[in-house]
């Protein structure tokens, strides 16, 4: 019985992610127009359009090979899982054992190397050019991320994500300054990972510009609704991976009641809500960057997590 | 261990190297100078906090020295100077953003390194504020190495100066007389290098001191 109700816990929380993830999307689509003074989409328009799309027909060109019809299935599967593993409203679920930030990354990772793939398959110049600028930037961000997952681990003295986050939540950790560099870093990785502003602009199909948009270019039908619903999870993933490391408050710990359960699922709502509309603030406030500029952006961002990691092990004594 | 005094101690000085990275990472001599500007404020709280868990009230008037003259007056004077030089708005082209990162890094490392093993009996305050004053130190000098522009330069060994205050509130028993000549003694240099900023500017019409090697006879090559 104890572990059915373990099991539906985990369960609640894969589909809460994947339920929440659209309207992550729909919120900062609406708070960027009204800030451009235009009325915007409904809320829920992104939930229409993953409709739609699963109901169009998928256009495949003829060269088209097995990868690049099973890349977006890929893709979504290991977005959801690596979604699905972040700790959202509770820690210590079913399978928080696994939720490892390192095996995080690593997901990611492997979702990326899918999509690159698929956006050279066709052979097409836009789907070559996507996924060249995508491993540029995911050979800079990558040991970036690992800087900074380093850094928690080694104040939390683990790397799995459900006891850093109960660690951060109940324990007294002091006043880091590596903590704040690592929130820095992971600001700016989330962006670039993202594909927003001021790395890559997702709302345009600008040749000289797009990184993402250029490697999906081709994809149609449910294809293209596996990748957008994948892009809007990984959105979600970051949010809830920001929420679960830097202000993880509220969390259902131990005490997994009823009532602590409902306190955890509203913060955790109420944080990503608040995400959703500081994004949008962000990104209208600044412009976009030049491709060139994008590897001094992202080595700012890790140098910025390794200094957090030197920082730690001057404050050890030796 | 850990106790409030080395917390705050150790977010102050993080936040002064911090900075140092941000310094390296700005290309607006605007935005430099106001980098700049901040740091030497982190610093002046720095040495305020060493008075208050010294118990050294003579740290006080440094912080002070350290808030007006780095963090007020020489930001100031040095806005004024690149506004009348017509350069406020211009981007520096710094040579190599990502390899002088990994190089600062490299330095960070290498003075943590250094520090830590040397400073063994002394307190663990004293040496941590060591190690970063001496990363400090050694990111201004970098600055000064990879800049051309005269005036970030300045901005590189002014920096550089911050480190070493750091270094001196961190060690007991520094005397006032000796804290009070290197500011004034920093505030000199200022002016020289303000009317040397001036000088360049008149004969070479551009302050990128590429154009001090040429005269040399250095570089020919160079357009």
């Amino acid at each position: 019985m104890a572990m059915m109700i373990d099991l539906a816990a985990q369960a609640a929380q894969m589909l809460l992610v994947l339920a929440i993830a659209p309207l992550i999307l729909g919120i900062t689509r609406k708070v960027k127009a009204r800030l451009l003074r235009r009325v915007g989409p409904p809320l829920w328009q992104p939930y229409l359009d993953l409709r739609k799309l699963m109901h169009k027909e998928a256009v495949l060109a003829h060269n088209a090979s097995w990868i690049y019809r099973a890349a977006p299935y890929f893709v979504f599967a290991v977005t959801w899982v690596a979604a699905a593993l972040v700790p959202t409203y509770a820690t210590n679920l079913m399978f928080s054992w696994s939720a490892d930030l390192i095996a995080l990354v690593a997901l990611l990772a492997t979702g990326r190397f899918a999509l690159a793939l698929a956006g050279m398959d066709v052979g097409t110049a836009f789907g070559g050019i996507g996924s060249s600028r995508e491993m540029m930037i995911a050979s800079l961000a990558e040991p970036a991320m690992l800087l900074v997952a380093f850094t928690v681990a080694l104040i939390a003295g683990t790397t799995q994500l459900s006891a850093i986050a109960e660690t951060f939540a109940t324990a007294d950790v002091g006043l880091r300054v590596s903590l704040g560099l690592a929130l820095g870093a992971f600001v700016m990785l989330a962006i670039a990972e993202n594909a927003r502003i001021p790395i890559d602009n997702p709302a345009t199909h600008l040749e000289l510009t797009m990184v993402h948009e250029a490697m999906v270019l081709e994809y149609s039908g449910r294809h293209l609704a596996m990748i957008e619903a994948a892009a809007a999870l990984k959105l979600a993933l970051y949010f809830s991976l920001f929420a679960c490391l830097f202000v993880p408050f509220g969390i259902a710990t131990a005490d997994k009641s009823p009532e602590a359960l409902a306190i955890g699922l509203a913060a955790y709502i109420g944080k990503i809500v608040l995400l959703a509309v500081l994004l949008p603030i962000g990104e209208t406030a600044i412009a976009k960057m030049r491709v060139f500029r994008y590897p001094i952006f992202l080595g700012g961002a890790f140098a910025a997590s390794a200094l957090a990691v030197f920082l730690l092990f001057v404050s050890r004594s030796f | 261990m850990r106790t409030l005094a080395f917390d705050v101690a150790h977010l102050l000085a993080g936040t002064m190297l911090a900075l140092s990275f941000l310094l390296l990472y700005q290309v607006r001599i605007t935005a430099t100078l106001n980098v700049f500007a901040l740091q030497a404020i982190a610093l002046s709280l720095s040495v305020a906090w060493q008075a208050l868990i010294q118990d050294a009230p003579h740290l006080l008037v440094t912080a002070a020295v350290a808030l007006v003259v780095k963090g007020i007056v020489i930001p100031t004077a040095l806005h004024r100077i690149v506004r009348r030089l017509g350069i406020h708005r211009e981007i520096e082209e710094v040579l190599g953003a990502g390899p002088t990162m990994l190089i600062g890094l490299g330095l960070v490392a290498l003075s943590f390194l250094l520090v830590l093993p040397v400073g063994e009996k002394v307190s663990i305050l004293a040496r941590e504020d060591l190690a970063f004053a001496l990363a400090v130190i050694l990111l201004g000098l970098l600055m000064m190495i990879t800049r051309r522009n005269a005036v970030t330069q300045i901005v590189g060994f002014m920096s550089l100066e911050n480190g070493l205050i750091l270094a001196a509130s961190g060690a007991k028993g520094m005397p006032l007389v000796v804290e009070l000549t290197v500011a004034m003694s920093i505030l000199i240099a200022f002016i020289v290098f303000g009317v040397f900023v001036f000088r360049i500017r008149e004969r070479f019409d551009t302050i990128d001191v590429r154009a001090l090697d040429q005269f040399r006879g250095e570089r020919r090559d160079t357009p």
